[in-house]
């Protein structure tokens, strides 16, 4: 997930940032690269034995969508890590610090303080209230199809906008790592996501999933190791150089240009938080584990991963600088200081070469393809149940489909999905393509959290108060970001951005809450009565976890 | 989502139960109370990022390289993942244990 959240980062602080569109604009073709083509080769063998054992698993439509509710909190933890960081987390993030020095350790802090917020306010509420997507949430005790119809839409186009930016990237990623054509590695990408989703559900995505965190944390803790032993494991040693030698110098332990006022500072920390909190696949997540402990305890397992790895990151980030920053081989003409070989964002991948060979890099490079692949594999997943549980099941069929029906339906939804993501992929391959993470995240904390949160904290929310103020934040994310700089100026050409910030977060979202709140208090009809007086009994389940989806015997 | 009666019934028990009430009350607060920590600290350093970003430059003692701003998000990362331990700690234990307790004492009754 941190490949969409830090493609989001990179979107949102797009002017300050001059690498950022070097991930998506790089066109050079890399020469073919075979040890990272046989590692990944090994990592698809083994995830593709992973999902035909998987298949015969999963036989319920419980299996499909949430592995029969029997992962434990510490794969699930594992799982959420991987979903949290991706390719983008490890490239983009490195290369942050080798340019900017502490500035990217700041903007780290923001992508781990919201786990915290998730345990303690939602974590359990979560569990204890769901069960495939978190629409069952929100309509738990509001108009079933007119919720769900709300949730469904706004899932589907975060879920969209995401496989979007993240095919984009994966196409142009790929051609930089292995050296291939962008349309055969988004074919590549879009099948084996199909294969993993259609026959292996949630448990090939979660096991996918759980195998690229480890092999994530393995790679970048063993590149910092080596490249901190250069530098006799002394911080001090590394920092003093790394100062003395950056063009930034003394400047490097000095906040930038990432975060040049308040605004832009409340706004991003605001979207990262309840973003996160309001994505339908991280949500999804909590439904996989057996019990609201297990919820608990995922939390604290993904975040203590998420944690040592941003720390992980910011070791390689300073040691490249000196490392990477000072080698010919990596930079075009041998011109040290000039531009990057293949782009700034191949900083990760250059310091693996310069301490572990080929053999470390090629490696790393199939670590970002796996990364890729299992991030797209969750999204697809979570855009499918939206699809054929909350639209399907509960809104065409009103909860009358059979589970065999409803299996099928979310089988071609994962396909369809997946086509949709390939053709995207490639309509939008020239495009810069950073803005639609911001309007995900934007769209997810505007449209999806405040309904959320408040349909398990507030007794008076309504069906009209939800569905009213789900779409005005919806609305309200889109064209904020269509009115900001990075869509109204970069990608139509206007002189002057209509909305001055980048992230929409910090005024769409008080809004959705504002319009929410206030439909609410104004619904005297009578189901708007009896919806007010379920939310007795909801309370009670969501704290106690009494009546929960309880996990199938497997 | 349908609940049947029985389960009406036990919830409408657990409602009753003083148990559930200082269970709730006890949980939301120290829930609120590492929420509103996190958030605090969280945002208080943000907000020195902005206003007064010389001091995350400041470095620890003479010669180190160690700033205000490297030691301040270190001790973050730590301290709220520390946090969250410590309520899962205790909401798997102590919280959980009289969920139970008050769930099988509204079953029972019921039937």
């Amino acid at each position: 997930m941190l490949a969409r959240l830090n493609v989001a980062l990179l979107a949102l602080l797009a002017p300050a940032l001059s690498f950022a569109g070097d991930a998506i604009s790089a066109t050079e073709k890399q020469p073919l690269n075979l040890h990272a083509i046989g590692m990944f080769v090994l990592f698809v063998s083994m995830t593709l034995g992973i999902t035909y054992w998987a298949a015969g698993r999963t036989k319920s439509a419980s299996d499909f969508y949430t592995a029969g509710g029997g992962i434990t909190g510490f794969q699930n933890g594992l799982a959420i890590a991987g979903d949290y960081m991706s390719a983008a987390t490890l490239l983009g993030l490195t290369a942050l610090v080798y340019t900017k020095g502490v500035d990217g350790y700041i903007y780290m802090i923001a992508f781990f303080a919201g786990w915290p917020i998730i345990l303690f306010l939602m974590a359990e509420r979560l569990r204890n209230l769901g069960k495939f997507t978190f629409a069952d949430i929100t309509s738990y005790r509001l108009n079933q199809s007119k919720v769900r119809t709300m949730a469904a839409v706004s899932s589907l186009t975060v879920v969209c906008f995401y496989l979007v930016a993240q095919m984009v990237g994966a196409g142009q990623l790929i051609k930089l790592l292995f050296g291939l054509d962008y349309n055969i590695a988004l074919f590549v990408v879009g099948a084996l996501m199909m294969v993993y989703v259609t026959f292996g559900g949630m448990v090939a995505t979660t096991w996918v999933q759980i195998i690229k965190a480890c092999m994530l944390l393995a790679g970048g803790t063993l590149v910092a190791v080596l490249a901190m032993s250069q530098f006799g494991f002394s911080f001090e040693k590394m920092m003093s150089q790394a100062v003395s030698l950056h063009s930034l110098g003394e400047k490097l332990l000095f906040p930038g240009t990432l975060l040049p006022d308040p605004i832009t500072a409340l706004s991003l920390g605001l979207g990262l938080m309840f973003g996160t909190a309001g994505l339908p696949h991280i949500l999804m997540r909590f439904f996989t584990v057996t019990n609201a402990k297990e919820a608990r305890k995922s939390v604290l397992y993904a975040s203590g991963f998420v944690a040592y790895f941003f720390n992980v990151i910011l070791l390689m980030g300073f040691a490249a600088i000196i490392i990477v920053g000072q080698n010919p081989e990596f930079f075009e003409g041998g011109q040290i200081g000039g531009k990057i070989v293949g782009g700034g964002n191949m900083i990760a991948m250059h310091l693996a070469k310069a301490v572990g060979g080929n053999l470390l890099l090629g490696f790393l490079s199939a670590v970002a393809f796996a990364t890729i692949l299992a991030v797209v594999s969750g999204l697809a997943l979570a855009g499918a149940a939206a699809i054929s549980h909350d639209i399907y099941a509960r809104v065409i069929r009103k909860g009358k489909a059979t589970e065999t029906e409803e299996l099928r339906v979310s089988r071609f939804a994962s396909v369809g999905l997946g086509l949709v993501a390939i053709l995207l992929g490639i309509v939008f391959e020239k495009m810069n393509v950073a803005f639609m993470v911001a309007l995900a995240f934007g769209i997810a904390a505007s449209a999806n959290f405040p309904v959320l949160i408040l349909s398990m904290y507030w007794k008076g929310l309504t069906t009209r108060g939800a569905v009213v103020g789900g779409y005005v934040g919806l609305i309200a994310a889109v064209l904020f970001v269509v009115f900001s700089k990075s869509v109204w100026v970069t990608v139509l050409g206007n002189a002057q951005a209509l909305f001055p910030y980048d992230q929409p977060a910090l005024f769409s979202m008080p809004l959705a809450f504002l319009v929410t709140f206030i439909v609410s208090k104004l619904d005297n009809s009578a189901e708007a009565q009896a919806e007010r007086a379920a939310f007795d009994d909801q309370y009670v389940r969501a704290q106690t976890g009494f009546g929960a989806a309880e996990a199938s015997a497997h | 989502m349908s609940t049947n009666a029985s389960q009406n019934a036990v919830y409408a028990r657990i409602r009753k139960n003083p148990r559930f009430t200082e269970l709730v009350s006890k949980r939301q607060g120290f829930a609120t109370l590492l929420s509103v920590i996190v958030l605090t600290i969280f945002y208080g350093f943000f907000m020195v990022v902005a206003f007064n970003p010389n001091l995350i430059g400041q470095r620890l003692s003479e010669g180190s390289y160690v700033t205000v701003g490297i030691a301040a998000e270190l001790f973050m990362f730590i301290f709220f993942w520390v946090l969250t331990a410590v309520y899962v700690k205790r909401a798997n234990g102590e919280f959980d244990a009289i969920t139970t307790e008050i769930i099988r004492d509204a079953s029972k009754e019921v039937k």
